[in-house]
C-alpha cells in the first residue's frame, strides 16, 4: 500500500482532485473577505461545468469555451450580488435559490442542446489541455507529478498568488478587506461598499466558473447531472479553515486532494467499498472543520 | 390587518406571478407547443381525480420537511440537514419495514425509527457547533452527502435484493400506510403531516420550550441574559426538527408510492423545505398551504413534461425565482415606504388636530 | 467666524422604515469658520439630520444648499467630495489595519497597481504633524486607546480635505483631560478656517467652545441661538421643554441588617486576557443604592457580567443572600430574585422582532404563574401584559406590537417592567437611563428609589454623574478595575473631586466603607 501512496501517481491524483476545490475555495475566500458567504458557489460551478461543454463545443475551442464560461461565471456573481446587495435578499436564501435554479436549469439546457437528461456525451466538447513544462519534467519524482497536469491546475495555483497580491498589496484589495471587516468604516471614507462587494462576488463567480469548467473539461470530459456534487459547499468549509486567505485555502485544498487520493488508493486495494470512498471528501471536511474550530476555541480560551 | 401585513401578502403574490411569467417565457423559448405546455402546467392538476390526488400526495413530504425546517430555523440555526434527515429517515423506515413484519406494529416501529434516525442525524451539526463553534451551515451541507452515500452503501451491500435492479428487498405489506381516497394514492401520511404542522405550531407558540427556542432564535444574547439554557435549546430544537424531517422520509417510504428502498440521489425535499419555510414565514401552521402551492406546481410540471416537450426541471427555476423575490427586502420597498410614510404623516396630522 | 453662509439645510423631513418621524421640517444654517452646536437629547433627531447631510440617509423632503448652490448628497462619498467630513459616535475604523492604512483608506497612493506603503506612511505622518496630532501611524488601530482613535478619525476627515467637520458626540467616550485636549485642537481647526458641527447634549461643553447652537427637540428645530447670549437654563428649557431637575424626594434610609450581595477579592479577566476587575470587595444591603461611577471601560461591564452570571470565569467570592453563585446558572441566579437592567438594551435586553408581550416574560415564563408543565398560560400573560403596559406607561399600539418599533425610552420601559415585575430583592442596573427621553428616565429613577425604600438592594452603574449623585446612598468610583474611592455620603463630594477619582488622579489611601464588617 505504501508503494501506491508514495508514487508520483498518487500526488498527481491529489492535485487533480484539489484543483476544482481550490478554485471554488478562492472564490469563497474573496467573497468572505468582502463579508459575504457565497453558498451559491455550488450552483455556479454546476452551471459553469455545463457552459464549458456547450461553449467549447460551439466555438470548437477549449480556450474560447473557458473564456466564455468564466465570463458567464462573473455574470452569475453579478446576479447574486444584485439580489443580495440591491434587493437585500438574505445571502443564504439567495444562494439556495440559485443552486435550485442550477440543478433544474442545467438539465433544461442540456435537454435543449443534446436531448439527453443525464450526461452530455453526445456533445463533442473540448477539454483544457495538459501541459508539460520543459525542464521541470526532468526532475525525478516531482517532475513526474507536475508534468502532464492540466493547464487549469497551473492556472489555479497562479490564481492563489495573484489573489494574494491583489488582496494584500493593491488599493482595491485593501478596500475589500476593510469592507468585510467593518463595512461602516469603509463607507465613512467614501468607499462604495456595494461596489466593492459587487467586484468581490463577480471575481468569486469567475473563480467558481473556472473550477466548474475543470470538472467537465479536465477532470472529466463531459457534463453529468449534478456533477459539482457539493464541491462548492466543501469550498466554503475549506475557505473558513484557511482563515479566508488564498494561501490558507490553497493548503486546505491540498489536504482534500490528499484525502481523495488516499481514498482512491484504498479503493484500488479493495480495502474500502466504493460508497465509502465517495464519502471521504465530506467526512474529511466535517472532521477538519471540527478540529480546526475546536483548536481555535481552545486557543482563545488559553488566551483569557 | 395593518398595511405591512397586507403588503407582505401582495408581495408574495406578485413574486409568484413574476416567477410564473418568467417560466412561461422560458417555455415559449424552448417548446414547440408552448400554449399546450402552459395549459398543462396550470390546469393539468385539476384535469382528473388521479392528478388531484397526485397534488395532495406530493404535499405530504413537503409539509414534513417544511415544518422541520421551520423549527430548526426558528432557533436561528441555519441547519440545512433536512435533506439528509429525510433520506436517512427513509432508509431507517425501510430497514425496519423489511425485517420487522408485525402487522400494525411494523409501520409504527418503522416511523419511530425514521424519526429517531432523522433526529440523531440533524443534531450532529448542532453538537459540532456547541462543542467546537464550527458553522452549522457548512457541516450540515457535508453530512447530507454522508447520508446519501451511507444510504447507497446500505442499499448495495446490506439490504440489496439480488433479484431487483438497484433496489432493496420489498418492504413488508403490513407496513404500508393505507390509502384514504380510493382511486388516488393519498394515504394516511396526509393526516400525520397535518397533525405535525399543527403540533409544530402549538409547540413553537404555546409551550415553554418553543418560547425559549424563539427567544434564542431572535436574539441569543437576550435569551442567555434572561436565563435560557442556550445549548439545551439549540440541541433540542435540532433534534425535534430532524425528527420531523426523518419522520417525513419514513412516511414517504411507507406510502403506496414505494415498495422498495431505491433512493440513489438526494430527494431535494430539504431544499424545498426552505421555500416552504420562507413562504410560511417560519410558522408551521402555514406550511400545508405553501406545500399545496408547491405540490400543485410540481404536479402541473410533471403532467406538462409527460404530455409535451418541456421538462419537469423548469419548476426548480420557478421555485428559485419565487424564493429570491419573496425574501428580497427591497423588492417593491419603494412602494412599501410610501405606504408607511403616508400612514405616519396621517398620524402626525391627527396629533396636531388633537 | 464670519457671517458668510456656508451651508443651509431647509425643511428637512425624514421618516424611517418603521414609520418613526426622525426629522420634521428641520432647518439649519452654518456660517463659515464657526463651531456650531447641534444640541438635543438622545432621540431628538440630531444624528439623523447629520446622516442626511453626510449622505447616509436620503431625506423625504427638503433641500440642502452648499455655498448657495443646491446640492443632492447621495452618498458619503459625495459628501466627502463636497468637503464634508464626519466623525461618528462609534468609530469607523478597521481594527486590523494600521493607523496609516486607515487614514489613506479609499484614497491610497499608488505605485503601479500596488499601494505605495512608504508614501502612505509619510502622508499620514505629514498630516498628523500639520495639525499637531501626536500619533504613531504604524500602530494597528486595535492596539491604540480610545482618545487616539478619535484623533485618527479627525485626521481621516482632514486628509480628505474636509472643510466642514461633523463631530457626533465626540466627548462621550473621552476622559475630561482628553476632552480638553480635543477642544484645544478644535479651536485650532477653527482658526485654520474649518467649520465644525458639534453634536452634543452637554451644555457646559457647548458653552465652552461653540459659537452658535441649533437646538432640537422631538425631531423639530427649536431655533438657532448665539451661545454667548443664551443662558444654560434657557438652552436646557428649549432642549427638554422644562428645566431639568433631579431633586427627588429621597426618603430616609432604612438599611436592612442582612447583606444581600457580598463580593470578596473578585478578579476578572476579559476574553482577551486583560485584567478588568482587580481584587474587588464590597457589600450591598437591602434598602440602599450603591452607585458606581467611572469612565467607561474601567471594569464596570465585566463586574456586572460576572455578578449576573453572564461571565462565569472569575476568581474570588460572590454570595447572594449568603450562597455562593460559583456553580449557579444565569437562571439560578435570577431565581434568587435578582433583576438586571443590561447596559445595551438592543444587544441583550430585548428581542426586537418579538412582541411586547413576548419580551415581558423572558425571565419569568417558567414560574407557575405563567406556565404549567410545558404549557404557557397565554391568557394570563395577555392580561398581565396589558397591566404592565399601563403601569409603566409604555407607549404602543398594543401588546402585540414588535418591540423594535418602539422608541428607545419605551423599549427601556419594557425591559424595566419585565425586570421589576418579578418583585426583586436585588436590582443591578447598568446605565438604566442612557439615551432615553427625560420623562422615561425620571420614571425609571423614581422606581429605583421606590424599590430602595421597599428594602431592595440596588447596584447602579451610570455614566450620568447627576443621576449617580441624586440616587446613590453610597458612591464608589471605579478606576482600572479597583475602587479608587468610596463615599458614604454623596453630599460631601463635589463633581470635580469625583472627576479626579475617575481619572486616577486622586486615590483613596485607605479604602473604607466598601464592606460592612
Amino acid at each position: 500500500m505504501w508503494n501506491a501512496v508514495f508514487s508520483p501517481d498518487f500526488f498527481n491524483t491529489m492535485l487533480r482532485a484539489a484543483t476544482p476545490i481550490l478554485f471554488a475555495t478562492l472564490g469563497a475566500s474573496i467573497a468572505a473577505k468582502a463579508g459575504i458567504t457565497n453558498m451559491a458557489l455550488e450552483g455556479m460551478m454546476l452551471f459553469a461545468a455545463l457552459f464549458g461543454v456547450i461553449f467549447s463545443s460551439l466555438t470548437q475551442s477549449a480556450w474560447l469555451g473557458l473564456l466564455i464560461t468564466i465570463a458567464l461565471g462573473a455574470f452569475m456573481g453579478l446576479i447574486l450580488a444584485f439580489f443580495v446587495l440591491n434587493m437585500k435578499t438574505d445571502e443564504i436564501l439567495a444562494a439556495v435559490a440559485m443552486n435550485l435554479a442550477a440543478t433544474g436549469g442545467t438539465v433544461l439546457l442540456m435537454m435543449t442542446f443534446s436531448g439527453d437528461r443525464g450526461v452530455s456525451s453526445s456533445i463533442k466538447s473540448f477539454a483544457a489541455p495538459s501541459v508539460t513544462i520543459p525542464g521541470v519534467s526532468q526532475i525525478p519524482f516531482i517532475g513526474e507529478i507536475l508534468s502532464g497536469q492540466n493547464v487549469l491546475t497551473w492556472l489555479a495555483i497562479l490564481s492563489v498568488i495573484v489573489l494574494h497580491l491583489f488582496l494584500y498589496k493593491t488599493p482595491l484589495g485593501l478596500s475589500i478587506r476593510s469592507v468585510g471587516e467593518n463595512k461602516n468604516a469603509a463607507e465613512s471614507v467614501g468607499i462604495n461598499s456595494r461596489r466593492i462587494q459587487y467586484i468581490a462576488l463577480i471575481i468569486s463567480g469567475a473563480l467558481a466558473a473556472a473550477g466548474g469548467f475543470y470538472l467537465s473539461g479536465g477532470y472529466m470530459n463531459m457534463f453529468t447531472k449534478d456533477m459539482s456534487s457539493g464541491r462548492g459547499f466543501i469550498a466554503l468549509a475549506a475557505s473558513s479553515m484557511g482563515g479566508n486567505t488564498p494561501v490558507g485555502g490553497f493548503l486546505v485544498s491540498l489536504l482534500f486532494g490528499l484525502a481523495q487520493a488516499f481514498a482512491n488508493v484504498m479503493q484500488l486495494l479493495a480495502v474500502m467499498p466504493y460508497e465509502i470512498v465517495l464519502m471521504v471528501p465530506y467526512l474529511t471536511t466535517l472532521v477538519g472543520l471540527g478540529v480546526y474550530y475546536y483548536a481555535q476555541k481552545k486557543r482563545k480560551e488559553r488566551l483569557s | 390587518m395593518n398595511s405591512a401585513k397586507r403588503f407582505d401578502i401582495l408581495r408574495t403574490l406578485l413574486s409568484v406571478i413574476i416567477a410564473l411569467g418568467i417560466s412561461f417565457i422560458l417555455i415559449f423559448m424552448m417548446s414547440e407547443q408552448p400554449v399546450e405546455a402552459i395549459k398543462n402546467l396550470l390546469f393539468g392538476p385539476l384535469s382528473s381525480k388521479r392528478n388531484m390526488g397526485n397534488v395532495i400526495e406530493s404535499m405530504i413530504p413537503l409539509i414534513f420537511t417544511g415544518t422541520g425546517v421551520c423549527i430548526m430555523f426558528s432557533a436561528n440555526q441555519i441547519n440545512l440537514s433536512g435533506e439528509g434527515a429525510f433520506q436517512i429517515g427513509g432508509l431507517a423506515a425501510s430497514c425496519v419495514a423489511i425485517y420487522f413484519t408485525a402487522d400494525i406494529l411494523s409501520p409504527v416501529a418503522a416511523l419511530i425509527c425514521a424519526g429517531l434516525a432523522g433526529a440523531l442525524f440533524s443534531v450532529v451539526p448542532a453538537i459540532l457547533k456547541v462543542t467546537t463553534t464550527a458553522s452549522e451551515m457548512v457541516s450540515s451541507l457535508m453530512i447530507n452527502y454522508l447520508a446519501l452515500y451511507f444510504g447507497t452503501y446500505m442499499l448495495n451491500n446490506v439490504i440489496a435484493d439480488p433479484k431487483a435492479n438497484a433496489a432493496s428487498y420489498e418492504l413488508c405489506e403490513a407496513s404500508e400506510l393505507p390509502v384514504l381516497i380510493g382511486g388516488t394514492r393519498v394515504h394516511l401520511g396526509l393526516i400525520i403531516a397535518l397533525l405535525v404542522a399543527v403540533l409544530g405550531y402549538f409547540f413553537l407558540y404555546k409551550t415553554k420550550l418553543g418560547y425559549e427556542l424563539r427567544l434564542t432564535g431572535e436574539n441569543g444574547a437576550f435569551a442567555k441574559y434572561s436565563g435560557v439554557n442556550i445549548v439545551k435549546v439549540v440541541v433540542l430544537s435540532q433534534l425535534i426538527g430532524g425528527f420531523i424531517a426523518g419522520l417525513g422520509g419514513g412516511v414517504e417510504m411507507l406510502s403506496p408510492i414505494y415498495s422498495r428502498f431505491n433512493w440513489t440521489s438526494l430527494t431535494g425535499y430539504g431544499w424545498d423545505a426552505i421555500i416552504i419555510c420562507t413562504l410560511s414565514k417560519m410558522n408551521p401552521l402555514y406550511t400545508p398551504f405553501a406545500a399545496l402551492f408547491l405540490a400543485y406546481l410540481r404536479t402541473g410540471a410533471s403532467i406538462m413534461s409527460r404530455r409535451t416537450d418541456v421538462t419537469l426541471e423548469i419548476v426548480q427555476i420557478t421555485q428559485g425565482i419565487i424564493i429570491i423575490l419573496v425574501v428580497a427586502e427591497q423588492f417593491l420597498s419603494g412602494y412599501r415606504h410610501k405606504l408607511i410614510a403616508k400612514e405616519a404623516k396621517a398620524a402626525l396630522k391627527e396629533e396636531e388636530v388633537a | 467666524m464670519s457671517n458668510e453662509v456656508l451651508l443651509q439645510m431647509k425643511h428637512i423631513m425624514k421618516i424611517y422604515g418603521n414609520g418613526a418621524v426622525a426629522n420634521e421640517d428641520v432647518s439649519l444654517e452654518l456660517y463659515k469658520g464657526e463651531i456650531h452646536a447641534l444640541l438635543g437629547e438622545n432621540g431628538a433627531g440630531k444624528s439623523t439630520l447629520m446622516k442626511v447631510l453626510f449622505g447616509i440617509e436620503t431625506p423625504d423632503e427638503g433641500e440642502i444648499l452648499l455655498k448657495g448652490k443646491q446640492v443632492t448628497v447621495r452618498s458619503p462619498q459625495a459628501a466627502i467630495s463636497m468637503g464634508i467630513g464626519m466623525v461618528h459616535q462609534h468609530f469607523m475604523l478597521v481594527p486590523s489595519l494600521t493607523v496609516a492604512e486607515n487614514i489613506i483608506l479609499g484614497v491610497a497612493p499608488r505605485k503601479g497597481i500596488f499601494i505605495d506603503m512608504d508614501k502612505a506612511v509619510s502622508h499620514a505622518e505629514k498630516i498628523a504633524e500639520e495639525y499637531n496630532f501626536d500619533i504613531d501611524v504604524r500602530q494597528k488601530v486595535e492596539e491604540i486607546p480610545v482618545g487616539v482613535k478619535q484623533k485618527v478619525e479627525i485626521l481621516k476627515a482632514l486628509y480628505r480635505g474636509a472643510e466642514i467637520l461633523i463631530l457626533d458626540e465626540p466627548t462621550a467616550v473621552l476622559t475630561p483631560q482628553e476632552t480638553d485636549e480635543l477642544f484645544v485642537q478644535l479651536i485650532k481647526l477653527k482658526e485654520k478656517g474649518h467649520t465644525i458641527i458639534f453634536i452634543s447634549h452637554k451644555l457646559d461643553e457647548i458653552k465652552k467652545i461653540c459659537d452658535r447652537a441649533t437646538i432640537m427637540r422631538n425631531g423639530r428645530s427649536m431655533g438657532t441661538y448665539d451661545v454667548k447670549s443664551i443662558s444654560t437654563q434657557e438652552m436646557s428649557r428649549l432642549m427638554v421643554g422644562h428645566e431639568i431637575s433631579l431633586q427627588f424626594e429621597k426618603k430616609e434610609q432604612h438599611l436592612s441588617e442582612k447583606v444581600l450581595l457580598k463580593v470578596r477579592n473578585l478578579t476578572v479577566h476579559n476574553s482577551q486576557g486583560v485584567l478588568k476587575v482587580d481584587d474587588l470587595s464590597f457589600d450591598l444591603k437591602g434598602g440602599e443604592i450603591l452607585g458606581i461611577a467611572g469612565v467607561e471601560g474601567n471594569g464596570q461591564t465585566e463586574l456586572i457580567d460576572t455578578l449576573t452570571g453572564l461571565n462565569s470565569r472569575y476568581q474570588g467570592l460572590i454570595e447572594i443572600k449568603g450562597d455562593s453563585i460559583a456553580n449557579e446558572s444565569i437562571a439560578g441566579i435570577r431565581a434568587k430574585k435578582l433583576a438586571h437592567i443590561p447596559e445595551d438594551r438592543m444587544a441583550s435586553g430585548c428581542a426586537r422582532n418579538l412582541s411586547i408581550q413576548e419580551n415581558l416574560f423572558s425571565n419569568q415564563y417558567h414560574s407557575p404563574e405563567y406556565s404549567r408543565h410545558q404549557l404557557l398560560k397565554t391568557k394570563v400573560m395577555e392580561k398581565r401584559s396589558d397591566e404592565l403596559i399601563k403601569e409603566y406607561k409604555i407607549k404602543c399600539s398594543s401588546r402585540r406590537q414588535h418591540v423594535g418599533m418602539l422608541s428607545g425610552g419605551n423599549i427601556q420601559k419594557v425591559i424595566v417592567a419585565r425586570e421589576f415585575s418579578t418583585g426583586p430583592d436585588i436590582i443591578i442596573a447598568n446605565q438604566p437611563t442612557r439615551g432615553i427621553d427625560v420623562g422615561a428616565a425620571a420614571f425609571i429613577r423614581k422606581r429605583l428609589l421606590e424599590f430602595r425604600d421597599a428594602g431592595c438592594a440596588v447596584l447602579l452603574v451610570s455614566a450620568d454623574l447627576t443621576e449617580i449623585f441624586s440616587l446613590s446612598d453610597r458612591l464608589a468610583v471605579m478606576y482600572k478595575g479597583k475602587f479608587a474611592g468610596i463615599f458614604n455620603d454623596t453630599e460631601h463630594v463635589s463633581e470635580d473631586e469625583l472627576g479626579q477619582y475617575m481619572l486616577g488622579i486622586k486615590k483613596a489611601e485607605v479604602l473604607e466603607g466598601a464592606v460592612y464588617e
